[in-house]
C-alpha cells in the first residue's frame, strides 16, 4: 500500500514503436477535443461536451494496458476513455451531433457514447454512476471464469459518492478484477476538492484494504506502467486496485465554462507546463527514440483525420422520427 | 370463472382439478431455482440471501443446491448490489438483485432509473440489462413506516423498466421466469404477507407473458381491478356483492408496465361501470393510470366515474389501530361498489 506521488517506473516497457503510438492516441484525443470545442462556439453542436484536454495520459497509459475484450467504463468527461478504447472518430463526431451514424444512434450524445465492441460499457452522465457498473462487469468476469479485466474511470467529485466505497468493498471481499481509476483534476465541476475531499484519497480505498496508489497522471509512462502492474495483478486474480491520477482540466467544467472565475490563471499556467503530450514528447526526444519533426507529422495526420470525421458527421442523416420510439425495451 | 375458495384463488380454465398446492414463497423459489438449473447465467445477490434463505425463508436451500458462487450473500449494499446487476447483465449475465424491503428500493433509484431504465436506449439499443430486482410491499406486518410501504407506481413510471406484481402462487411462479428470461431490468414486488398463501401451481414448465392481465373472477355489473394483495380483498369484497345481488368481475392485470390496457377496457366496456384498488398511496398511484386508461378507452360505455381506492396518504403508523385504517379493506370496497352501482 504505496500513497507516494512519484512512482517511478521503468519507463523502458514500450519501445519507441509503442510510444508514438501512444503520442498518436492522446493527439487524436486532443485534437477531437478541439473540434469538439469548436463545433460548440460555432452553435453546430446542439447541447454542451465536456473536455478530456490536459487529462489525456491517463485514459490512454491505461487503455494501451488492456485488451480489446476489456472493460472500461467511462463519464461525463468520456471521449477520451472512449477513443483510447478503441472507438472511431467518425461514430464519435456523428454521435456529439446527434446523427443516427453515432455510436448511440443519436440517442446518448457526448455524456453516454457507449461501444460494446471495443469494451466501452458506456459514458455516465451521473457522477460516479458507473461504479457499480464497473464492479458488476468484475463479478461478470468472476462467474464466467473469464481473465477480463474492468476500469472503472471517474473523477475527484465522484469521491462524494457513497456507491464507490459500496463497490469498492465489495471488489475487495471478492476479489473483483476491477481497477478504480480517480482522475483527480481538481475539481468538481467549480469547486476544488480541498472543500469537498476530506482527508486523504489513496486512503479511502486503502481502508478496504485495496491496493491503492497516487500517481502523476501528467506522464503516460508512469500512468501505464503502474497500470500494466494492477491490471496484470487483477487479471491474476490479485484483486482491485485503485489509482488516484493527478492531473488537471485544462479548459473549463465544459466548453461553455469560458471565464473560470473559480480558478487562477496562473494555477492554470503552472499546469500547462505539464502537458502530457509535451513530457512525452520532450522524453522521446530527449532520449533519442524519436526526431522532434515525427510530432509535428503525427499532429497533422490526426487533425486530417479529425477534419474528415467532423466533415462525416456534420453530412450524416439526424435519426428518423420514428427511431424516437425504438430501443425503449429490447 | 375463478373463485375463491378457503383463501385459494382458483380457476378451472387453467388448474386441473386435484393439482398440487403450493405456497407463494415456494412458488417464487421454484422459479428461481429451475430457471437457475436452466441458464447458468441466472444468479442472485442480495442481503441474508443465502445463508440465511433470506428474512422471509423464501430461498431456503438455494445456496446448497446452486452454492455461494451463484447464491450470494452482500453487504448492507443496496445501491452497490444494484450497480454490480447492471453491470454483470450488460456483460453477459441475468442476474437477481435481492432487494429486501420495497421501502430500501428509494436506495437504488439511480442504478435502476438512471442505468438499468435508460442503457438499452442510451446505447441505440446496443446494450441490453437483463436484471430482475425483487422486492416486497404490503403493509399489516406492523413494521411502521418505512418496512410497509408499496412503491411500486415509482417504478411503473419509469420507461424502460418493466414493473410485475403477482397475487397468486401460480401468477408468482409464472412472472418470475419470465422476468428472469426478460432481456429487460424487470422489479418484482412480492406482497410479504403472501409468502404463506397457498395455490394450484402445475409441475408442469410454464411461463406468464408479461403484459398480460388475468381476471381472476368473471362479473357483469362492475369492474375492479385489483393489484398484488388487493385481488384477494376484491374476490371477497366480489362475493360480498354476489349476496346482494352485484356480479363483480375482478381483473388483475399481473403487470403494471406494460399494463394490458385492453383487457381493463373491455371489462369495463362490458360491467360499464369501474372501480381500482391497489395499495400504494392513493395519491399519483398508478390507480390514477388505471383509471385514466379506462377513462379514455371506454367513456361511451361507462355509467358512472371511474373509482379508485389506494392506501391512505400518511406514512405507515405502527399502532395496528391505526395501520389497519391506512390498507383498503373489502369493507369499503363494498361500500364503495354499491354506491357506484346505486
Amino acid at each position: 500500500m504505496s500513497e507516494t506521488n512519484d512512482t517511478k517506473p521503468n519507463a523502458t516497457e514500450l519501445d519507441a514503436e509503442h510510444w508514438l503510438q501512444a503520442y498518436e492516441q492522446m493527439a487524436k484525443i486532443r485534437a477531437f477535443e478541439e473540434a469538439a470545442n469548436e463545433l460548440y462556439t460555432s452553435a453546430r453542436m446542439p447541447g454542451i461536451a465536456h473536455l478530456y484536454i490536459g487529462e489525456e495520459a491517463i485514459a490512454v497509459g491505461i487503455c494501451e494496458a488492456l485488451r480489446q475484450d476489456d472493460y472500461i467504463t467511462s463519464t461525463h468527461r468520456g471521449h477520451g476513455h472512449c477513443l483510447a478504447k478503441g472507438a472511431a472518430l467518425d461514430k464519435m463526431f456523428a454521435e456529439l451531433l446527434g446523427k443516427e451514424a453515432g455510436y448511440c444512434r443519436g440517442k446518448g450524445g457526448s455524456m453516454h457514447i457507449a461501444d460494446q465492441e471495443t469494451g466501452n460499457l458506456g459514458a455516465n452522465g451521473i457522477v460516479g454512476g458507473s461504479a457499480g457498473i464497473a464492479t458488476g462487469a468484475g463479478m461478470s468476469v468472476k462467474l464466467r471464469g473469464t481473465d477480463q479485466v474492468a476500469v472503472c474511470f471517474f473523477g475527484d467529485g465522484a469521491l462524494g459518492q457513497g456507491l464507490l466505497y459500496e463497490s469498492m468493498n465489495m471488489a475487495q471481499l471478492w476479489k473483483l478484477p476491477v481497477i478504480y481509476v480517480c482522475e483527480n483534476n481538481q475539481y468538481g465541476e467549480y469547486t476544488h476538492n480541498s472543500k469537498t475531499a476530506a482527508g486523504s484519497m489513496v486512503g479511502r480505498a486503502a481502508g478496504f484494504g485495496v491496493h491503492a496508489q497516487a500517481i502523476d497522471g501528467q506522464d503516460i509512462r508512469t500512468v501505464h506502467a503502474t497500470a500494466r502492474l494492477v491490471i496484470d495483478r487483477a487479471r491474476n486474480g490479485g484483486g482491485p486496485a485503485f489509482l488516484v491520477c493527478n492531473t488537471y482540466r485544462f479548459h473549463g467544467h465544459h466548453v461553455g465554462d469560458i471565464d473560470r472565475p473559480y480558478r487562477t490563471r496562473e494555477e492554470e499556467a503552472e499546469w500547462a507546463k505539464r502537458d502530457p503530450l509535451k513530457l512525452l514528447e520532450d522524453w522521446l526526444v530527449k532520449s533519442k527514440q524519436a526526431e522532434s519533426d515525427v510530432f509535428e507529422r503525427i499532429q497533422q495526420d490526426v487533425k486530417s483525420d479529425v477534419e474528415n470525421a467532423v466533415n462525416y458527421a456534420l453530412e450524416a442523416s439526424f435519426p428518423s422520427e420514428s427511431e424516437v420510439d425504438r430501443h425503449v425495451y429490447a | 370463472m375463478s373463485t375463491l375458495e378457503n383463501g385459494v384463488i382458483r380457476s378451472p380454465a387453467v388448474h386441473a382439478p386435484g393439482e398440487r398446492q403450493i405456497t407463494f414463497g415456494q412458488a417464487i423459489l421454484e422459479a428461481i431455482n429451475e430457471e437457475m438449473a436452466r441458464d447458468e447465467s441466472v444468479f442472485i445477490i442480495g442481503e441474508d440471501v443465502a445463508e440465511a434463505g433470506s428474512v422471509f425463508k423464501v430461498l431456503v436451500g438455494l445456496l446448497d443446491q446452486f452454492g455461494p458462487e451463484r447464491v450470494i450473500d452482500s453487504p448492507i449494499s443496496e445501491a452497490g448490489i444494484a450497480g454490480i446487476g447492471v453491470g454483470a447483465a450488460i456483460t453477459g449475465m441475468r442476474p437477481i438483485v435481492d432487494i429486501m424491503f420495497g421501502d430500501f428500493t428509494t436506495l437504488v433509484m439511480d442504478q435502476l432509473v438512471n442505468q438499468a431504465a435508460k442503457t438499452h436506449y442510451m446505447s441505440g439499443g446496443k446494450l441490453k440489462v437483463p436484471m430482475v430486482l425483487r422486492t416486497t410491499l404490503g403493509a399489516s406486518r406492523r413494521s411502521a413506516a418505512q418496512h410497509s410501504q408499496s412503491l411500486h407506481a415509482l417504478f411503473s413510471h419509469i420507461p424502460g423498466l418493466k414493473v410485475a406484481m403477482p397475487a397468486t402462487p401460480y401468477d408468482a411462479k409464472g412472472l418470475m421466469k419470465s422476468a428472469i428470461r426478460d432481456d429487460n431490468p424487470v422489479v418484482i414486488f412480492e406482497d410479504k404477507m403472501l409468502y404463506q398463501e397457498r395455490g394450484p401451481v402445475p409441475e408442469r414448465e410454464y411461463t406468464l407473458p408479461l403484459g398480460q392481465a388475468d381476471v381472476k373472477r368473471a362479473g357483469d355489473d362492475l369492474t375492479i381491478v385489483a393489484t398484488s394483495s388487493m385481488v384477494y380483498v376484491a374476490l371477497e369484497a366480489a362475493d360480498n356483492l354476489a349476496s346482494i345481488g352485484i356480479s363483480a368481475e375482478v381483473i388483475d392485470p399481473r403487470t403494471t408496465n406494460p399494463l394490458d390496457t385492453e383487457a381493463l377496457v373491455n371489462s369495463a366496456k362490458k360491467t360499464s361501470r369501474a372501480l381500482i384498488i391497489d395499495e400504494g398511496y392513493q395519491q399519483y398511484g398508478v390507480t390514477g393510470e388505471f383509471a385514466s386508461v379506462i377513462a379514455d378507452g371506454a367513456f361511451y360505455y361507462l355509467d358512472a366515474p371511474v373509482k379508485r381506492i389506494g392506501a391512505m396518504n400518511v406514512p405507515v403508523p405502527f399502532s395496528p389501530v391505526m395501520e389497519d385504517l391506512t390498507i383498503p379493506t373489502a369493507e369499503y370496497v363494498v361500500e364503495t361498489a354499491k354506491a357506484l352501482c346505486g
